[in-house]
């Protein structure tokens, strides 16, 4: 049976689709502002955050007015509350890319980091490219409520993304240790590779949160993705 | 004349039966109710066991393979639409549907205690003191709230009136009544509010110390401040009762209950833990219904 207020939740559902296409294209043009060096795009990044602010205002609201007057139980329940946490973890990748154009922004400032740090940056990329790839599966599960399997993947990669930052961590250090007047460059590229391993870590909530719509089992802090295999 | 003060019902009087006998129906309870919560899936042993119960209404099956463990010191609430069953199987628990001509049992058993509530020789009178029942529509006696209590412990064969005076007062303080009503006791039952007058049918079901207490939709004419009353009301007396509510209001079951059933066209759809059923239910129909999306 179809009820007035079905399409409340649709919405909902989709303003939090919405918010993770933004918070994602956020995230990708901050690394592309970095990559060219294209100041304007950085700029431009910076001050899309409201953007993404206003949206986990709305979905807050909304979820606050649903539980208020429709009382949701089961999936409902679980699909409101986890809206709620999912859009803090999507606000704060949208923090995490405005922090990356912020040092995209200093480092356009800088002497070219030169050719000994090519394979940091391209690490760099990488671990982007896999962030993206874990907001995507892991805001699928929205899509697809079946999927179980999709959410346990992503957390899984989140030590892939672990691994990469440390790698990083002691390339940049064994640089500007070697390379003084190149150290500011150094020390952004680190706090940029801590972004991006953060951002992974947001995936790797909403992924948790996803198994909790789904399935309706809490497994924060239960190491269970381990036992279904992966590292 | 044999009345049945426990089951509020005129009707009841008439149905006399065989003596009980030296049937034992209501072992000992439990020193202390278990108290793991809302939806706990502990399960302490079943007070009242139901296999395979049918039931008709003439022809028309109403209950169909029943099997349920109802636990001691729990609120388990019974849910489903109208016409699934429910309040049939409730009024089986007291053998009401006695008075209904061509309606009655066909299969399965109803214990209560390890004992068979429809074995022979059980007088359903006696029963009814045990298993008490609140209806939909508070029903007192047109006389003095004081006459509601005590019209059935004369019945039972109390004549003391200073024992009869402290069992209505007890009875009238469990049922959250007392601060209300002990300046007016001999007032007409009648002028009290729906709310207190509900109340009232349930410390006069309290004052005959029965096991277990059916609600079949308590609350449904009561508005908001009434009606939490009685659920607190509830949440007190498990501690010391085994209590059945039907209900259609889906919060109300969230709220009291420890366990829920969901019934379907007779059929017991599902049962489990409260919380379960209201946070992920296994079975599609359960989570239809209790969403509101049924039909």
């Amino acid at each position: 049976m179809k009820r007035f207020y079905d399409t409340e939740l649709e919405t909902f559902r989709s303003q939090l689709i919405l918010m993770g296409e933004k918070a994602i294209e956020r995230v990708w043009l901050a690394m592309r502002s970095l990559a060219e060096a294209d100041t304007a795009l950085a700029n431009q990044v910076i001050a899309g955050d409201d953007e993404i602010d206003r949206l986990e205002v709305a979905i807050d609201d909304e979820a606050m007015r649903y539980m208020n007057l429709r009382a949701p139980v089961a999936t409902e329940l679980r699909l409101v509350i986890v809206g709620m946490k999912a859009s803090h973890d999507l606000e704060r990748v949208g923090d995490e890319a405005t922090g990356i154009a912020k040092r995209a922004l200093r480092l356009a400032c800088e002497p070219p980091p030169g050719p000994a740090l090519t394979g940091e940056i391209a690490s760099l990329a990488q671990m982007a490219v896999i962030g993206r790839e874990m907001l995507r599966d892991a805001l699928g599960c929205l899509l697809e409520n079946e999927n179980k399997d999709t959410a346990l993947a992503v957390i899984r990669r989140d030590k892939e993304v672990d691994r990469l930052n440390k790698q990083l961590h002691r390339a940049l250090t064994v640089h500007a240790a070697a390379n003084p007047g190149n150290i500011n460059c150094a020390i952004e590229l680190m706090f940029i590779s801590k972004s991006l391993e953060r951002i992974a870590d947001h995936a790797t909530n909403i992924a948790e949160e996803m198994v909790y719509l789904t399935q309706a089992r809490d497994i924060r802090h239960t190491g269970e993705h381990k036992k279904t295999g992966g590292d | 004349m044999v009345s049945a003060p426990a089951a509020i019902s005129s009707d009841s009087q008439t149905t006399t039966r065989m003596s009980a006998g030296n049937i034992t129906f209501f072992p000992p309870q439990p020193a202390s109710p278990a108290s793991d919560g809302p939806g706990s899936e502990s399960r302490a042993p079943g007070l009242i066991e139901i296999a395979g119960l049918d039931f008709y209404y003439g022809e028309k099956k109403a209950l169909d393979g029943i099997n349920l463990s109802i636990e001691a010191n729990r609120v388990t609430a019974f849910i489903g639409p109208s016409g699934c069953g429910k309040s049939t199987l409730l009024r089986c628990l007291n053998r009401m549907n006695d008075l209904i001509e061509d309606a009655g049992i066909r299969r399965g058993s109803i214990k209560i205690g390890g004992a068979d509530i429809n074995a022979r020789g059980v007088d359903p009178i006696e029963l009814r003191k045990r298993i008490g029942m609140v209806f939909q529509k508070s029903n007192p006696f047109p006389k003095s709230i004081y006459e509601n209590i005590a019209y059935g412990l004369r019945i039972q064969g109390f004549k003391n009136k200073a024992e009869i005076d402290s069992r209505v007062e007890a009875s009238l303080r469990n049922a959250a009544l007392w601060n209300e009503v002990n300046d007016r006791l001999h007032d007409n039952a009648l002028g009290l509010s729906g709310g207190q007058q509900q109340r009232l049918c349930i410390a006069r079901a309290l004052a005959v110390e029965p096991q277990v207490i059916l609600m079949d939709e308590p609350c449904s004419a009561l508005d908001p401040i009434a009606t939490a009353k009685i659920e607190e009301l509830i949440h007190e007396l498990k501690k010391r009762y085994t209590i059945i509510i039907v209900t259609h209001s889906m919060q109300q079951a969230a709220r009291v209950s420890d366990r829920t059933a969901f019934f379907y066209l007779g059929r017991l759809v599902e049962y489990g833990g409260t919380r379960a059923i209201f946070m992920n239910p296994s079975n599609p129909q359960t989570e239809a219904y209790v969403s509101g999306r049924f039909g």
